[in-house]
């Protein structure tokens, strides 16, 4: 059986330059572009660094495969007419662990990677605001329980700079609470509190969406996401007179009584 | 009449579905009516009336039509009729509707029948298409287009691609391990015919007041247990189509593990075999639990259980779980036939071994022991505890590893080899390794916990499970549809109609799903029937290209129809393959076999100068007596 040769009859050294060629192309393209939208928290550039990270060692993967596939529909394709066989090749065991063993410890970094980002992002930082939010068909409204949990619906306001700690009570069905621009994304579970953890530090205007089917409203369900350096916002939140209507006060009470690891390691 | 309402037929099922849901309904109204409460619940999840009848019309539909009849007689002691063949095989093409326990009749039934859904299902994508062709609400309201994406994903899922394996299976899998017929012959027709009845609950849920079910495919709680009655049509339409699925697993089972020819080792089984081995250890330990969360729905919204009214004490979050638990594996249910299927067809167009074999069969189970170990990464930001998510995103990235194997044990056995392209299935088959490619990487990425906060529930993932479910599963139902066509109608098909289909599909799967990627990560969230203005240029491409993507399935319908009543006959083995179905006649004789085939060695042996994977026929050596078990104790 020719299994020993077969490295010997490949440009092995071609391949493996066209693939790197190969990988620093696709990734310089795919990372310059801006694939995320703008950051607006400090948990963003941490995202897609991991993101770019993962585009790069994805070109590679990505590149050793075309590489693999066009050099060997390129090299070994039957000449029109030619009825025989290939080499009976069943295998290279070294070649086979390699393929085991090499995505393995690529899988194993990204995880690694991926729990430091995680924790670093979760990281629940004693001097917070915290804002409660209450979703429902099909509306966002928004409480400041450090402020006698004065409330406000479809709007929401957050100082610059400071770790936000939100408490999330869906009054329904499921909704899903999602700024684009911080890359942080939580369920609102009816029945208990979920809880994320954002530090906006860009000023500025964004958007709330519901990404949780929740509903024929489900398309609309939005809220404006202001965030502005703390004195304004305080400002603001003083200009807030209507108090959290009654139920979802009870939501508030009764979520917290339901779920008491709410607050749990790594911020729920 | 009286005759024809006697023997088990189309006439004595319509009668039996009448009667059983006639007595359904009446049972509803009697025992309202004794509990002095008004006779017609119309509440928006109620509807018993309705509900119970829809459980119990079905199941009359297959004892009129003849599924239970051996059991039953059999069951009260009465004299069996023991089935004497003559329906095997098909003589026109109404012997395909009737209830007929021949693995190869059930095969096309399978074929033919899910295909019907996927036309079905892909329609009502272009009419998605077009809804999101331009910002705003144009052709269909918000709460119609909730609708027609879940009734297409759940088409498409339920009743064509996770079925539609199992029938190209049903047909060829017999054939390659050299066995007269499936082992269970009468439960393969019952799961066979409980098919088209899930199908139909889908499509039938239209009509409800409210309209179909649109909590999504995935049927979250409590959007689902508050839907309208569309809704109970979705948890009874999976009971079937799990039913079927379930039912098939363990025939498929039996007739791996006690079947095979002699000398077929669990070495010697072509991958196809060690495939549909793993994917039926799947169904038949995950699917009873899709079964068991849609019956708890079900119960929540007509019995009032709550399993999943958070107000009365139910927990919300156990609904995902559990249906995560049946569905992850589920992905794998729709992926690993695929991998059988490519690994027959490369192998064979390129005329070589299959590369490293034995680590693609531990592959294979490395993927069904690993797959029962990642449901969670459904639900990184659904507020499940927080520390499940780092356990369930390793095991998620791990089993990258044993679907890279098979990837590069593909790419393996193109080398030295000698590579025919002239038939589709080929095709297929190669663009299959790029696109999943691309759909493998963007899951390695949806399974690092901190992106997947970011684009979970977003068109990322739209286009992720597209990458794989289209531009996998589906090419790969391609693969395996143009490579056995030649042996399941005795005809071939046209190649360069086939070719037309590939480019359209390959370029149209591209143009249409690539793009998705990018509007997701850039803040379109998915599931919505409008969006904000800055993706509007984007979605019109993708509708574009989604169009073409759906015309172009007209040339394969038009191929296929015509190939099949016109087509050139075909050899018994055009692609000069080896493994046991193409040693047999196209199409094979109805018993399959004259003999039972001897297997003498591995089913891929190309280039070896006399290596033979089966002997067809007694050459003076010593077969062992085969028992025909057509009749089976099914």
């Amino acid at each position: 059986m020719p299994a020993a040769p077969m490295y010997g009859r490949l440009p092995i050294v071609k391949m493996l330059l066209t693939t790197i060629a190969l990988t620093v192309v696709i990734s310089a393209v795919m990372v310059s572009i801006d694939w995320n939208g703008q950051e607006a928290s400090t948990a963003a550039p941490k995202i897609d660094d991991l993101l770019n990270v993962m585009i790069v060692l994805s070109s590679f993967v990505f590149s050793l495969v075309m590489v693999m596939l066009f050099y060997a529909l390129y090299k070994f394709r039957a000449k029109p007419g030619d009825e025989s066989d290939g080499e009976p090749i069943h295998g290279n065991t070294r070649l086979e662990i390699a393929w085991t063993l090499i995505p393995t410890i690529i899988v194993l970094f990204g995880a690694g990677y991926s729990w430091k980002v995680l924790n670093e992002i979760e990281k629940p930082n004693k001097d917070h605001v915290t804002v409660d939010v209450f979703s429902q068909q099909y509306a966002w409204s928004f409480a400041f329980p450090g402020k006698g949990y004065v409330w406000k619906e479809g709007e929401l306001h957050v100082p610059v700079d400071r770790q936000i700690q939100f408490k999330m009570h869906a009054q329904d069905v499921i909704h899903s609470f999602w700024v684009p621009e911080w890359r942080i994304k939580k369920d609102n579970v009816p029945g208990i509190t979920t809880t994320a953890i954002v530090t906006p530090d860009r000023v500025g205007t964004y958007q709330l969406v519901c990404t949780e089917l929740c509903g024929f409203g489900h398309a609309t369900m939005r809220a404006k996401v202001v965030v502005e350096p703390e004195a304004k916002w305080k400002k603001w939140v003083q200009g807030l007179t209507e108090k959290t209507p009654q139920p979802l006060m009870e939501s508030v009470v009764h979520d917290a009584q339901s779920n008491p690891t709410a607050l749990g390691a790594g911020g729920a | 009449m009286v005759d024809a309402i006697k023997r088990p037929g189309w006439y004595r099922a319509i009668l039996g579905a009448i009667a059983f849901g006639a007595f359904g309904f009446g049972l509803v109204i009697a025992l309202r009516a004794i509990s002095g409460l008004p006779l017609y619940q119309t509440e928006q999840t109620g509807y018993p009336h309705v509900v119970v009848p829809a459980i119990l019309a079905p199941l009359g539909f297959l004892a009129g039509f003849g599924c239970f009849d051996y059991w039953l007689r059999w069951a009260v002691g009465a004299p069996t009729i023991p089935d004497d063949h003559s329906q095997h095989g098909a003589k026109s093409w109404k012997d395909y509707f009737r209830f007929n326990t021949d693995h190869k009749v059930i095969g096309i039934q399978y074929v033919c029948t899910t295909f019907f859904f996927f036309f079905v299902g892909g329609l009502m994508a272009m009419l998605i298409r077009a809804e999101l062709a331009q910002p705003g609400t144009q052709i269909v309201d918000a709460a119609t287009y909730n609708s027609l994406f879940s009734t297409h994903a759940v088409l498409m899922i339920f009743v064509f691609v996770i079925p539609v394996f199992a029938g190209l299976a049903n047909y060829v899998l017999p054939l390659m391990i050299g066995a007269p017929d499936m082992a269970f012959p009468r439960l393969n027709a019952l799961s066979f015919w409980m098919l088209p009845l899930a199908g139909l609950l889908f499509i039938g849920s239209f009509l409800c007041p409210g309209g179909a079910f649109d909590a999504g495919w995935t049927g979250y709680a409590p959007l689902s247990t508050g839907a309208p009655l569309g809704q109970s049509f979705f948890n009874l339409g999976v009971q079937f189509a799990g039913a079927s699925s379930i039912a098939t697993a363990l025939n498929f089972l039996v007739t791996i593990i006690t079947m095979r020819a002699p000398g077929m080792t669990f070495w010697r089984m072509p991958l196809l075999v060690w495939a549909n081995l793993s994917t039926s250890l799947l169904v038949v330990a995950a699917t009873p639990f899709i079964a068991g969360v849609q019956f708890m729905v079900l119960f929540d919204r007509i019995l009032h259980t709550n399993f999943f009214d958070f107000a009365a004490g139910g927990d919300v979050i156990s609904y995902q779980h559990i249906f995560w638990f049946y569905s992850h594996p589920a992905v794998y249910i729709m992926m690993l036939p695929g991998f059988g299927i490519i690994s027959e067809v490369i192998s064979t167009h390129a005329r070589k071994p299959i590369f490293g074999y034995r680590l693609m069969a531990l592959a294979l189970i490395g993927i069904v022991v690993l797959s029962y170990s990642v449901w969670a990464h459904h639900m990184f930001v659904a507020g499940m505890f927080s520390w499940l998510r780092v356990p369930m995103m390793i095991t998620t990235l791990l089993i990258a590893v044993p679907t890279g194997i098979k990837i590069f044990s593909w790419l393996g056995t193109l080398y030295f080899g000698k590579i025919h392209t002239y038939s589709t299935a080929m095709l297929f088959a190669l663009a299959f390794i790029v696109t999943f490619t691309i759909g493998g990487i963007s899951g390695v990425m949806l399974g690092m916990v901190p992106i997947d906060i970011h684009v979970s529930d977003t068109y990322f993932i739209v286009a992720h499970i597209h990458f794989v479910l289209f531009g996998g599963s589906v090419f790969t139902i391609f693969a395996g549809v143009y490579h056995w066509f030649p042996k399941m109608t005795g005809r071939m098909y046209d190649e360069k109609l086939g070719r037309i289909h590939f480019w359209g599909t390959l370029i149209g799967t591209w143009g249409t799903f690539l793009p998705m990627h990018w509007i997701g990560m850039d803040g379109m969230p998915r599931r919505v029937a409008d969006y904000a203005e800055q993706f509007g240029n984007w979605n019109l491409l993708i509708s574009c290209f989604a169009f073409m993507l759906g015309a172009i399935q007209l040339v394969f319908l038009y191929n296929m129809i015509v190939s099949w009543k016109y087509g050139p006959r075909a050899d018994a083995n055009p692609w000069r393959a080896n493994s046991i179905e193409w040693q047999v006649s196209s199409p094979p004789p109805i018993f399959n076999f004259d003999e039972i085939p001897r297997v003498v060695g591995g089913p891929y042996e190309y280039g070896i100068p006399g290596a033979k994977h089966a002997i067809m026929t007694s050459d003076g050596a010593e077969v062992p007596a085969a028992e025909p078990s057509v009749v089976g104790t099914g």
